[in-house]
């Protein structure tokens, strides 16, 4: 039998697609214990069991001095950061994405603009954000959209344009203006890959969260991280991304699910 | 007095001449069938008549309006494919052909709930009540033309352009669907505009079969003329008309 018409039954799926994490986590096992039983005071690699302990201890105890679970305040500024930043960009990439796919004005107007702008490398022009718009929060929020937003609008109006053209002329022939061809046949269109859109930005905007926060901060996940590389404590660090990981992955499974549930017309494997 | 003319129209694309000198006039109510080659200018000369385009020279005037310059209300379409709207369920896409003309694009209140009730009655008209909550891709290629179809005629166009209608469907589901249409069009008595591939087809439904073609052809530049209407057949009948007597012989017929 050949091998591309060879298929893993369900269980062996299974067992195939847990089998990486327990690789990874076996392989990190081995390294600890080797620095480990060499240097019992190593830090680079510190035992599982030493890092589940850290895990424990980082959402149940509060801070020494204020009292505060560092780890639950880190998760929900950040999260505000980045739901805030990825909704607006959201919002203005879809108004902008569909000006730009329906009305060739708009598009002779901004398309090239809008491509010229997403060739800025968003982490440049940080420092001018911090001048801008201080240190506080705004300038996270704006650093996520102005990543995010220039590839949001370049994917939304392609998607717009690539409605057929025939389906543009049937609203026409039913008697829809511009305003109505907009909202009832464009808009519902590209909601689900609006959702799609956000689900592949949401990679940059946790690196522009990330690197905003590295910079200046006082609450965060990426800036805990960067805070505690200075103690070189390896087991919160391993503590944060993994848990920047799953919320990532939880985001994203959250958003294909509302797009099923909201869009199960939209069927080309979302 | 004639509803559809068509003067004199030219269609060039860039330098290359599509369609030329063509000249036509409808009867309201008349269904014409337009077959010709590939790349004849027949799917040319539709998008003339939906206004999709306008020509290079000459007019074509509905109803005695002025030539169009956009697609409106008087004239419904249906495509090969990509006609109906597939975000919406059935019955909203009945809907759609009355309420799209709105300033929100949709009925409000017991207005909505009226155009519903309308939109279940055209969808069973189409033999597609049982599905009218379901999305058009769960569809099948003749169920989609028939909601294609149902939803232009919801809208109450004056004309009615079908572009290969049933090009993509089986022998099976064309033929009941010539049944569909013929049907419809003994109700509404529309004027009717299809372009389709199958001779056959063309002659069983037109009452008139224009046919596109080059009347001029240059060897060494295919593309140097364009086409026109090389024939006008009488379809009506079977394609052999004036066989009914047209005075009153007050001779008693068989039936």
């Amino acid at each position: 039998m050949r091998l591309i018409n060879r298929k893993p039954s369900r269980p062996f799926a299974v067992f195939l697609m847990l089998l990486p994490f327990a690789l990874v986590f076996v392989a990190y096992a081995i390294g600890s214990d080797i620095r480990l039983s060499a240097n019992p005071q190593d830090k680079l690699l510190p035992a599982p069991s030493r890092v589940w302990d850290t895990i424990v201890r980082l959402v149940s105890e509060g801070d020494r001095r204020t009292g505060r679970i560092l780890f639950w305040h880190d998760t929900w500024a950040s999260l505000k950061r980045l739901g805030l930043g990825i909704t607006i960009s959201a919002f203005i990439g879809l108004i902008v994405g569909l000006l730009i796919g329906l009305l060739p004005l708009v598009r002779s107007f901004l398309a090239q603009f809008v491509a010229v702008l997403s060739m800025i490398p968003p982490l440049a022009l940080l420092p001018i954000l911090f001048i801008v718009f201080g240190l506080g929060e705004l300038s996270k929020v704006v650093l996520i959209v102005v990543g995010t937003l220039p590839f949001l609008i370049r994917d939304l109006s392609q998607r717009v344009i690539e409605l057929p053209d025939e389906m543009l002329v049937k609203a026409q022939t039913l008697g829809a203006s511009s305003w109505v061809i907009a909202i009832r046949v464009a808009l519902p269109q590209i909601m689900p890959r609006l959702i799609q859109s956000v689900r592949l930005s949401l990679g940059p905007a946790w690196l522009f969260l990330i690197a905003a926060e590295a910079i200046a901060s006082d609450l965060g996940l990426g800036y805990r991280i960067f805070l505690v590389r200075r103690y070189l404590a390896m087991d919160v660090i391993f503590t944060y991304v993994i848990w920047i990981t799953i919320l990532a992955f939880l985001i994203d499974w959250l958003l294909r699910a509302a797009s099923r549930k909201f869009y199960p017309w939209a069927q080309e494997g979302l | 007095m004639s509803f559809v003319t068509v003067t004199d129209v030219f269609q060039t694309y860039g330098a290359r001449p599509i369609i030329e000198r063509v000249n036509i006039t409808v009867d309201e109510g008349e269904f014409i069938s337009i077959v010709g080659a590939s790349g004849c200018g027949k799917s040319t000369f539709l998008r003339l008549l939906l206004a999709q385009e306008t020509p290079t020279r000459g007019s074509v005037s509905i109803a005695g309006a002025p030539p169009a310059t956009e697609p409106g209300l008087d004239r419904g379409v249906v495509f090969q494919k990509y006609s109906v709207f597939p975000h919406m369920t059935l019955r909203d896409n009945i809907v759609a052909g009355e309420s799209f003309r709105r300033g929100w694009g949709r009925f409000f209140g017991a207005e909505a709930k009226a155009a519903r009730d309308r939109a279940d009655v055209t969808l069973s008209r189409c033999g597609l009540d049982h599905v009218a909550d379901q999305y058009p891709a769960t569809l099948s290629g003749g169920m989609q033309q028939r909601l294609a179809i149902g939803q232009a005629l919801a809208a109450r166009p004056r004309v009615l352009l079908l572009d290969e209608p049933f090009g993509a469907l089986d022998p099976g589901t064309r033929l009941s669907m010539h049944d569909f249409l013929t049907e419809l069009r003994a109700e509404t008595g529309m004027t009717v505009f299809m372009v389709t591939h199958d001779l056959h087809e063309a002659f069983k439904l037109g009452d008139r079969v224009l046919v596109f073609d080059k009347p001029r052809w240059d060897p060494h530049d295919p593309n140097a003329y364009g086409a026109t209407i090389t024939y006008d057949f009488d379809a009506r009948d079977g394609g052999i008309p004036f066989q009914s007597l047209k005075e009153n012989t007050n001779v008693l017929q068989a039936n």
